[in-house]
């Protein structure tokens, strides 16, 4: 009896971990495709490791975002580590590369931190359309499948029926949302929101903050004053700021990350839109330049497309291994 | 900052002096660097690699004429290649014989179709038409209601229509669509804009619902609304987008950020449809017809001084500008006055980070961009109140100014003496500046406003409280 529950339990839980797995790899398995049909090319062609080989090697890492300097820098070190290990074959090459790309995807990733004191305070920031709002939803529903006690803070005042929009989230998942109308004070509303965690002992508070170019100085000012509020109430808070980026995005990630860092204190990446074909390279432009680790990816718009960033399978996917 | 492309080619061609042509040699450098500047502004990589072909061949032996350096030379190659992929004029925007013509609004989510459909709207309302909006979009959360808080702010006629109840799916699209355009003959609104769903262009079920969508109403126009963010992979959903839907143009959104805008070239290019308008901002009038020639600067880091010339054009009081150009160059040079009248006449422009946004990245203008971020706005209302402050005589000769006329105008403008002892200064400096620019030779023309510039910045900056 015991037996045959343990099996079963085991059994329930092994598709789990590899649903998870899966998925991730599903999600990228396009870019996968297309990274590792440029690969095959050049492998083919590499019987010995030219410089043309390498070349052209780079050129398809450019091809999936990873941005120019990102593939240089990787390549530079490539090319020396094959040119003394004498690599000839093309499958050792690419074991290579995986390994590099996976190192600066891990060198920043941190634990999943525990709060010794709730709220947890979670800021989603990020330009405009890269999907915050569906992100807070997934999100709340995400900490509450742990079992914790969630609240949505509508801070998104500026676009139209941005608040309705979270509100129809917070129904899905069960969660309550603090709001104010739009055009409110968006620190106010998140002011209300940090009383209303505190006082109802939430464990989880996520902030929906309206989009913005992060080239506009004002609306970004805008954001160091809610992390300041923030912190005026609870002193180690915001305990996360996240960066929503669209996987579609290219080389001007890097100076979203950047300047949302300086501003907003950005402690991760959240790559949405990942189940396109779109291949989300910049993180890893991102991991390496600003030391920023990717939390999460977003594979659709359900309630659970929301699954841990996983640089094993990221790069096993991205490289087709 | 990155190094700009202007700089990299110049290193590129440092070995070229004393060779009378562009060899096959010394151009590869060039290439590369080309290549590179081309790929960091998001233009897609197969599209790179062909326009690079081009230039080579036009650039190889060709000769080194004088008046432009091989740089100037290989960039002009580059400009008149990227301005031939995005089509030369400004493109049209196709109306129904017989009213209303429709307008489908298409693209992955995110991309901005909600606001544009907006934009769009308000554009064409200003035109003297009477456009409809509809929201087809009953996936996303609120996205219905987005448009009607949108179609309210601007006051465009919008066919909302009752849901009934009925399951989110392509039954409900249809029957909202026939509906709206019925709505749109009886209003007698001439346009139909149909805002839908963001997809995906591998959602094979969206994507039909797509071709459908597009059978039932005929549209004249299917947009397709496109992040100017976006990198390598605009190709793949372009293309698919246009091979199921035969789009008609393209709307660029948030060419406001400080994306190059890489993607424009793309999707030209793979669709052969062209960028029709762009959108420049969150408020309903930041929407433009698209100018190739410009993205092109901005993709190659030069700016978007069409755009600046024009606007000050509109803008600009001629006569003064030449007045005041005249004087200051001349060996009177400006009085306080004419500074006041200049300074109005830059406030009309807009503010002076959009405008610095404006100026090329590169060459005699390089940093002013990043300073653009540091200009205090209110800077130009403390200057403003200063001169203000002063009598007429005062203003024409800036000499008679005592330390006693100095505290009554400091009081006056509710500044201090200080600010204005360092206006003063400052003042004195720019003057003697344009004077000695006055003097023959473009080069230093241009340098003596550019330091005039950079003195106001840094007048801004010091005089911060």
């Amino acid at each position: 009896m015991i037996q045959t529950l343990f099996g079963s339990l085991k059994e329930a839980e092994e598709p789990k971990k590899r649903g998870i797995f899966e998925r991730m790899r599903e999600a990228v398995t396009r870019t996968r495709e297309n990274l590792s049909q440029s690969l095959e090319e050049i492998v083919a062609l590499t019987i010995e490791i030219d410089d043309k080989a390498l070349d052209e090697l780079e050129m398809s890492l450019i091809a999936a975002d990873l941005g120019v300097v990102t593939a240089q820098e990787i390549l530079s070190a490539l090319r020396e580590r094959a040119l003394n290990h004498k690599i000839r074959d093309g499958a050792e090459l690419k074991q290579m590369l995986r390994v590099e790309i996976k190192a600066i995807l891990d060198a920043y990733a941190t634990p999943p931190r525990v709060v010794e004191q709730a709220p947890e305070v979670i800021l989603l920031v990020g330009v405009n359309g890269t999907g915050k709002t569906t992100t807070s939803g997934k999100l709340a529903a995400w900490y509450r499948r742990m079992g914790k006690t969630v609240l949505l803070c509508a801070a998104d005042t500026f676009r139209a029926a941005a608040i309705e929009q979270l509100e129809i989230w917070g129904q899905r998942t069960g969660v309550e949302i603090i709001k104010t109308k739009q055009g409110g004070d968006p620190s106010a509303v998140l002011f209300d929101a940090l009383n209303a965690a505190k006082a109802r002992s939430i464990d989880v508070l996520l902030v929906d903050t309206a989009g913005r170019l992060h080239t506009k100085n004002d609306l970004m000012k805008e954001l160091d004053k809610m992390r300041r509020t923030t912190q005026r109430f609870i002193p180690d808070a915001p305990h996360e700021v996240l960066l929503v980026m669209d996987a579609t995005t290219g080389q001007n990630g890097m100076q979203q990350a950047k300047l949302f860092t300086e501003s907003a204190g950005v402690t991760g990446i959240v790559l949405t839109k990942l189940d396109g074909t779109a291949k989300g390279g910049v993180a890893v432009a991102i991991a390496r330049e600003l030391q920023l680790p990717v939390r999460f990816v977003g594979v659709g718009e359900k309630l659970d497309d929301l699954l841990p960033f996983d640089s094993a399978a990221f790069t096993d996917s991205l490289l087709g291994a | 900052m990155f190094e700009t492309l202007s700089d990299k080619l110049q290193r590129a061609f440092k070995n070229l002096r004393g060779e009378g042509t562009v060899s096959e040699e010394n151009i590869n450098d060039a290439l590369r660097e080309i290549r590179v500047a081309l790929l960091e502004a998001d233009v897609n990589l197969s599209v790179v690699k062909e326009m690079i072909e081009h230039v080579r061949e036009k650039a190889m032996g060709s000769e080194v004429m004088t008046a432009l350096s091989p740089t100037e030379q290989v960039i002009k190659i580059v400009r008149d290649e990227l301005i031939t992929i995005l089509g030369k004029d400004t493109a049209r925007f196709n109306f129904a014989s017989r009213p209303p013509t429709v307008i489908l609004m298409a693209g992955l989510q995110g991309s901005g179709k909600t606001t544009t459909s907006g934009k769009l709207a308000a554009w064409l309302q200003k035109g003297g038409h009477r456009p409809m909006l509809v929201s087809v979009d009953v996936y996303r959360p609120a996205a219905r209601e987005q448009l009607r808080v949108v179609a309210s702010s601007i006051k465009a006629n919008i066919y909302e229509g009752d849901l009934k109840g009925e399951p989110a799916g392509t039954p409900l699209v249809e029957r909202l669509a026939k509906e709206a355009r019925r709505e749109a003959v009886n209003y007698g609104c001439d346009v139909l804009i149909v805002d839908t769903a963001g997809r995906l262009h591998i959602d094979d079920h969206l994507m039909q619902e797509m071709r459908s969508l597009k059978a039932l109403l005929s549209p004249q126009e299917i947009l397709f609304v496109a992040d100017a963010m976006t990198g390598q992979d605009a190709v793949r959903s372009a293309e698919s987008f246009h091979q199921q839907l035969a789009l008609t143009g393209t709307v660029l959104t948030k060419m406001d950020g400080d994306a190059r805008g890489g993607a424009a070239l793309s999707i030209r290019h793979i669709t052969g449809q062209p960028v029709k308008f762009i959108g420049t901002g969150e408020k309903p009038d930041a929407f433009e017809p698209f100018h190739p020639d410009r993205i092109v600067s901005r993709i190659l880091g030069m700016g978007d001084i069409m755009t600046l010339i024009e606007k000050a054009e509109s803008t600009l009081d001629r006569k003064k500008s030449e007045e005041f150009a005249r004087k200051a160059l001349s060996g009177d040079g400006f009085s306080l006055e004419d500074f006041r009248d200049q300074l109005r006449q830059i406030k009309k422009l807009g503010s002076m980070q959009s405008i610095m946004k404006m100026l090329p990245s590169v060459g005699p203008f390089q940093g002013l961009q990043q300073m653009a971020g540091q200009v205090d706005e209110k800077q130009f209302s403390r200057v403003e109140a200063i001169i203000n402050s002063m009598t007429k005589k005062e203003r024409n000769n800036h000499e008679i100014i005592s330390g006693s006329r100095r505290k009554r105008i400091a009081t006056g403008s509710g500044t201090s003496v200080q600010e204005v002892n360092q206006l003063l200064r400052q003042y004195a400096q720019m003057r003697k500046m344009f004077k000695s620019a006055g003097k023959p030779g473009m080069q230093r023309k241009l340098m003596g406003s550019l330091n005039a510039m950079r003195g106001m910045g840094g007048m801004g900056g010091g005089m911060g409280r």
